[in-house]
């Protein structure tokens, strides 16, 4: 279990972190989203021991980051912002080193080894220096030195960033298998990667929490929650569609999207227009190319709680 | 402590991945022996013992050292992988400690390669070998007192430049210590007692005596103090500064 407790930290007059609360715990997959400088490094910084706190405590499985950081630090497997190593080493004696800090001894620590070095497809750059592999090798690298240890807490910070979409595929299915046993932490600002993974999803700006919630509660304050899209075959006919339905009871409004034709009817509050569109456009015989239910757009959201500024 | 070691192996490894050792040794020999012949008249005063060549070996430290210590924790800062280092179940002082000894380690290798010096001097004499071994332990424990000052320097900066020279500053002043250049700027304000303690913090003080040949207990003391005091500066300093 992860546990903050009115984390701050100060860096000069700026308030990077402001009272941080949150406690996670075994078998969620949290994803930490904000706009850029929001304070998602900073605060995982001082989970992962490498910060001090300005105030506030943060515990990780009982033991506090601060006085007890050892024994916290055993327990979780962090990847820093942008995966930093040793670059004149190569990820093979990179791994050992880190297992040997880790102390990880004896067959297991062959059997790990080889774990993680074919979990993340390592195989073929292991005597390589770091310093001549490419971005997302050494993100995988970096990857395959927080799970070494098969660690309780994971805490990773855009692991995804600069992988290809295989590899993105990959390393997602990755943290989907291990997430049942335990806590996972990631920050992203690919926000398919929420829907993707988490379970959880915490909007923070200017070091404070936004919104904390399930990816598809979060959907659901979207506007396009439970929206209902279609595009006509004929585009002669659109400006007839968009008043027959928004005359509909259930539909609130309709917008048009002038690049793609297509139509998005919205929902009155707490109504499901998507059967009576169907119904409306079986009655008129219009040829409809596409008709989806919109689930509700993260992005939106996320524009919309954090102002649509950059903190 | 078994992580002081990982840490230690880690960092004597990539001495050898890198250009830095063999740079660093090469120099070390030339200027060693250059020293030794050149300025020492090792031939010329006609006796067989390694004086000629001891004597130069603050010196020689004053720059080589700062060269190599600069990187300790400079780089680490700068690359960012300290975030990664000081994140894995280890405490600051076991990873200080580490980094320390390869540091050392490495000098002491250097030093070592020095033996055909003390070859050529068997073969031409008949040298007291017990003073000349005694002269090497002082000349590694300088090393080290020099290795542990300008480890805790590198800890204060990103910057491997600054490193370099407030290590070489800090290092000069150490050495002289002893001498009117330091002691000048104390004795006419500051009770004796502190001229005292200042002129007692010498390098070279410390260093000449043993470089004779007598061990003294108390300059023993002088520099493991000394490598003691700067490596737990150097945690404190980490500890504070890691993030910046
Ligand atoms: N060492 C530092 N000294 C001063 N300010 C800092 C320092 N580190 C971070 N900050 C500031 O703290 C704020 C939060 O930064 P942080 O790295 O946590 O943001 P982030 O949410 O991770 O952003 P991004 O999405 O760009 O990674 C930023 O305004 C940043 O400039
Ligand atoms: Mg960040």
């Amino acid at each position: 279990m992860i546990d903050c407790k009115g984390l701050t930290k100060q860096y000069g007059r700026l308030r990077a972190v402001d009272k941080l609360s949150f406690s996670v715990q075994s078998g969620e997959v949290l994803g930490f989203l904000g706009p850029n400088g929001a304070g998602k490094t900073t605060t995982m910084r001082i989970v992962a021991g490498f910060l001090p706190a300005t105030a506030g405590t943060a515990t990780v499985c009982g033991y506090d980051v601060e006085t007890e950081g050892r024994e916290a630090r055993r327990r979780i497997g962090y990847l820093p912002e942008g995966a930093p190593s040793y670059p004149e080493m190569t990820p093979l004696a990179f791994l050992e080193f880190v297992a040997d800090v880790r102390g990880l001894r004896g067959e297991e620590r062959g059997r790990r080894l080889d774990e993680v070095i074919g979990l993340l497809h390592l195989e073929s750059v292991l005597a390589q220096r770091i310093d001549t592999l490419s971005k997302g090798y050494r993100r995988r690298v970096g990857l395959a030195q927080a799970i070494l240890h098969d660690p309780e807490v994971l805490i990773l910070d855009e692991p995804t960033d600069g992988l290809d979409p295989n590899q993105k595929h990959e390393v997602r299915q990755l943290i989907g298998g291990m997430a049942r046993s335990k806590i996972i932490v990631i920050s992203t600002h690919m926000l398919e990667e929420v829907d993707a993974v988490c379970n959880r999803a915490i909007i923070i700006a200017h070091g404070r929490i936004l919104a904390d919630d399930t990816p598809q509660g979060l959907e659901a304050r979207s506007r396009f929650h439970n929206a209902v899209t279609i595009k006509l075959g004929d585009p002669e006919l659109v400006p007839a569609a968009r008043d027959a339905i928004e005359s509909l009871p259930e539909v609130e409004s309709t917008e048009l999207d002038d690049n793609t034709g297509r139509v998005t009817a919205f929902p009155a509050s707490g109504k499901l227009p998507l059967a009576p569109i169907g119904e409306l456009a079986d009655s008129r015989r219009w040829e409809l190319s596409e008709l989806h239910l919109e689930s509700g757009r993260l992005d939106e959201v996320f524009r919309t709680i954090t102002g649509g500024a950059s903190a | 402590m078994n992580a002081a070691w990982a840490v230690c192996r880690r960092e004597l490894l990539s001495y050898f991945a890198t250009p830095v050792a063999y740079v660093f040794i090469v120099m070390f020999l030339v200027l060693a022996s250059t020293f030794t012949f050149y300025l020492g008249n090792f031939y010329e005063r006609g006796q067989a013992d390694l004086a000629p060549f001891f004597t130069f070996h603050p010196w020689l430290y004053l720059f080589l050292v700062p060269a190599l210590s600069m990187r300790l924790w400079a780089e680490e800062r700068k690359s960012g992988s300290i975030e990664l280092l000081v994140t894995l179940p280890l405490e600051l002082w076991e990873a200080v400690l580490g980094k320390f000894l390869a540091a050392w380690a490495f000098t002491l290798l250097a030093l070592a390669l020095t033996f055909p010096i003390w070859v050529t001097v068997n073969y031409l004499g008949a040298p007291d070998n017990g003073a000349i071994l005694a002269a090497y332990i002082g000349s590694g424990l300088m090393a080290g007192g020099f290795l542990a000052v300008g480890s805790c320097i590198s800890a204060t900066t990103k910057n491997q430049v600054i490193a370099f020279i407030l290590s070489v500053v800090a290092c000069f002043l150490l050495l002289l210590a002893g001498f009117p250049l330091v002691l000048d700027v104390f004795s006419g304000w500051a009770p004796q007692a502190l001229v005292d303690a200042v002129a007692s913090l010498s390098f070279l003080t410390h260093f000449q005596s043993i470089s004779r040949g007598v061990i003294d207990f108390r300059d023993l003391v002088y520099f493991a103090l000394l490598i003691a005091a700067c490596l737990y500066a150097n945690t404190i300093v980490l500890a504070i500064k890691r993030g910046d």
